[in-house]
């Protein structure tokens, strides 16, 4: 059966590219970077590289990039890291969780966190922001771009507000780079993380931006490595691959090949609501990242077109899955005043570099006919048929 | 069957539905595995007299990893489809209200009827399956004569649960499969065994899936608590047949009928709960004999060898799950029942399902009003 991958959001495939850069690091360039001997030396010049790399994708100083294992990770150092007890924290209700639950632990650990809200568009308004400011306050951390909707946040108005009032502002750009342009100096941030896997790199790796002059608490604590912001031997591999797609990702938003898969997704889009009824995308109207895009297949549960549509070998998804694996309603689409069903019969579809016009084609061949068995199906589409009937009768 | 036709396998993650997935799958079905998540078991953990954490039950994560693992072996396609909502709406609740109106509910009936083979079973056809596939120890036969789908008792009569599966329809049935039904418990181990799965020693689960340690009253205050509902206040007076009050109740929901621990009086006989009547809130007790009762009357009725119930029918009638089916006859009232039996049973209980058999297959049946 062919399988077509519209998912990257969630995680994205390795280029080949990417993996030829890492493979001698496994064997014949093991060493450990913090050696003194030729091995570690190796390794060592290879990190510095890929820092180099990943600095010029965000437009800061090698120092100022520290390599995590994740965009979780990333996140929850900025938090932990700069909001102690007693300060106050400013985030939104459209972040991703490892954000939300890391602000709601910070309210367990005697901080007060403010969360703003976000307009139908999945926006946040940044005088919000502004408004919410207190003398006690900390930290800010609003998002870049949102992984469920695409939606892309006015982080540099954020910044200069942050700026002003001389508060801290981290910003989760996991699902921005790549996508768009990332500028730490015009987005005025002190914190920025990054993920290595939804760009291509391998699970496992990402970046926090630390400004120089940012005091920040480690994590962990351990050896003296990463400036002594991230203990632990570094993942010589992980950092070499994400230095090559930082590299790879920088190129690709100037030689067309994004702006490619953003007339891919428009494509996809469009035809989604030309050819299936009672369809809408989430977070129109404000600017998205061109990768994705979310759109609610109303009068049916989201959870059950993901499972149809992955039987015939198209992977996208719903919400966020709980621990068991079933899915639950998003946050994300709730927060920007979704009623519940409609965020229960909403879709993400994320392109990825791999993604091609075939398989945009591919996805629109099997989506509408998917949708209408669904909803020949669902006894609420069933009673939407009789009233409408009703109603045409009278 | 047609062997390129996709079956969709409710999964629990126990020996039963496991095996039912590993034998369809040898025989060279299409296969889909679902577990539905029904209940969020942490929702109430650490609730007073609630487990802190809940392990190896229904919809916990330990049972979901074991689902997972046995359709990852048989190399079958595995999702975790969410239906809580509907669970509460339609089991959950109704569950606690029966309760709190003196009545006492069978929670797997009502989760067979509007979740296993109605959401579960839709959304099964919605992604592509046309049948579904449990590990109930129940058969299902076509009768040509009549055109009818059938429902008959498992040939293990220790572990029959046809009575919980009376409210089936004829569509319902048509789409439905229970390969182990005609097979004995030991023998599904025997082949869960032979077929290499992991779990085939896995011990059963008896209780109600959704109520820890089995302590419903329990269940229901801190189900109450955390919906931000207070428990409405059903205490009342303990009264003998003759209207004699002997005592105070704290509430109707503690008690069901033939209940014998827990009255809270001490008299020289052993005292038994003949009756609850919620509007008045009185519990009302009595001896053993006083139990005994010949008749009783059934709502809502579902009829599944029959299309309807003509004519007094002699039946043997099974009023709860662990109970030797009667010899009753049955006669229709308007849209209720009426049963009669040849002997007088033991605590006939308002709430709990009555079900009719011919032989080994059911008439039909209904809720005892």
């Amino acid at each position: 059966m062919r399988r077509v991958y519209m998912d990257n959001n969630a995680t994205s495939p390795l280029l080949p590219e990417v993996l030829e850069a890492m493979r001698p690091y496994f064997i014949e360039e093991f060493g450990n970077a913090s050696s003194i001997h030729h091995h570690g030396q190796n390794t060592r010049a290879a990190v510095e590289r890929a820092r180099e790399s990943v600095a010029a994708l965000l437009g800061c100083r090698p120092s100022e990039i520290v390599f995590t294992s994740g965009g979780t990770e990333g996140d929850n150092l900025a938090i932990f890291g700069m909001a102690k007890a007693g300060d106050h924290v400013i985030t939104s209700t459209m972040e991703h969780h490892a954000v939300l639950h890391g602000c709601r632990e910070l309210e367990k650990r005697g901080c007060e966190v403010t969360f703003v809200p976000v307009d139908g568009r999945g926006l946040v308004d940044p005088t919000d922001v502004k408004r919410a400011l207190r003398k006690s306050t900390r930290l800010i951390s609003i998002m870049m771009a949102n992984n469920e909707t695409g939606v892309v946040q006015p982080v540099a108005e954020i910044g200069r507000i942050a700026k002003e009032a001389d508060v801290y502002f981290h910003t989760d750009a996991v699902q921005a780079a790549g996508k768009i342009p990332i500028d730490v100096k015009e987005i005025g941030c002190d914190l920025l993380s990054i993920s290595g896997h939804k760009m291509h790199a391998p699970q496992g790796t990402g970046v926090l931006y630390v400004r120089k002059g940012t005091l920040i608490e480690p994590l962990f604590y351990g050896g003296n490595h990463e400036r002594q912001r991230r203990a632990g031997t570094e993942n010589v591999p992980g950092i070499v691959a994400l230095g090559k797609a930082a590299e790879i990702a920088r190129t690709g938003l100037n030689d067309g090949s994004v702006a490619h898969l953003g007339q891919l997704r428009d494509h996809l889009q469009s035809e989604i609501l030309r050819r299936v009824q009672d369809v809408g995308v989430n977070g129109e109207g404000a600017p998205r990242v061109l990768t994705t895009t979310n759109i609610h297949f109303d009068h049916i549960e989201g959870e059950a077109l993901v499972i149809a549509l992955d039987l015939k070998g198209l992977a996208v998804s719903t919400g966020a899955a709980c621990s068991s694996g079933a899915i639950e309603p998003s946050h994300v689409l709730t927060a920007m005043g979704l009623p519940a069903d409609q965020a229960r019969a909403s879709l993400r579809f994320s392109l990825g570099k791999q993604t091609t016009e075939s398989d945009v084609n591919f996805a629109l061949d099997i989506i509408p006919e998917t949708v209408a068995r669904l909803r020949e199906l669902s006894p609420v589409w069933q009673k939407r048929a009789v009233s409408r009937q009703t109603s045409a009768v009278r | 069957m047609l062997q390129n036709e996709t079956i969709a396998v409710a999964m629990s993650g126990g020996v039963d539905s496991s095996t039912v997935a590993a034998m369809l799958r040898a025989e060279g079905h299409n296969l889909v595995g679902l577990t539905a998540q029904l209940w969020n078991q942490r929702r109430l953990a650490g609730k007073p007299g609630m487990p802190e954490q809940v392990h190896g039950r229904c919809c916990s994560i330990d049972d979901v990893y074991d689902a997972r693992r046995v359709a990852q072996d048989l190399g079958i396609p595995y999702y975790v489809v969410n239906h809580e909502e509907r669970f509460e709406q339609d089991v959950v609740r109704p569950f606690v209200a029966e309760y709190l109106s003196g009545r006492t509910p069978i929670p797997c009936s009502l989760c067979n009827n509007h979740l296993k083979f109605d959401s579960l079973l839709i959304e099964a056809r919605q992604i592509g399956a046309e049948k579904i596939a449990t590990g109930h120890y129940a058969r299902i036969e076509f009768d040509e004569t009549d055109q009818r789908w059938l429902l008959k008792r498992g040939v293990d009569e220790s572990r029959d649960q046809s009575y919980f599966l009376f409210g089936l329809t004829q569509e319902q049935l048509s789409r439905t499969l229970f390969p182990i039904g005609g097979m004995r418990k030991l023998d599904v181990r025997a082949k869960a065994r032979e077929l290499g799965l992991k779990i085939a020693e896995k011990p059963d689960s008896q209780e109600i899936c959704f109520v820890p340690g089995g302590d419903y009253t329990k269940f229901i205050d801190a189900y109450l608590e955390e919906s931000g509902e207070s428990l409405p206040d059903t205490s009342g007076e303990l009264v003998t047949t003759n209207g004699e009050v002997i005592g105070e109740h704290h509430g109707i929901h503690n008690f069901t009928v033939g209940q014998r621990k827990g009255l809270g009086v001490a008299t020289g006989n052993p005292l038994y709960v003949l009756q609850i009547n919620g509007a008045e809130r009185k519990v009302t007790v009595g001896s053993g004999d006083e139990l005994m009762s010949q008749t009783l009357r059934a709502r809502k009725l579902n009829w599944i060898s029959i299309e309807k119930l003509q004519e007094p029918m002699r039946v043997k009638a099974k009023i709860r799950h662990r109970h030797e089916p009667a010899d009753a006859t049955i006669v229709a009232d308007g849209s209720e029942v009426m049963a009669t039996f040849d002997v007088p049973q033991r605590a006939i209980t308002p709430g709990q399902a009555v079900v009719f058999y011919v032989g080994d297959v059911v008439l039909g049946g209904g809720w005892i009003a």
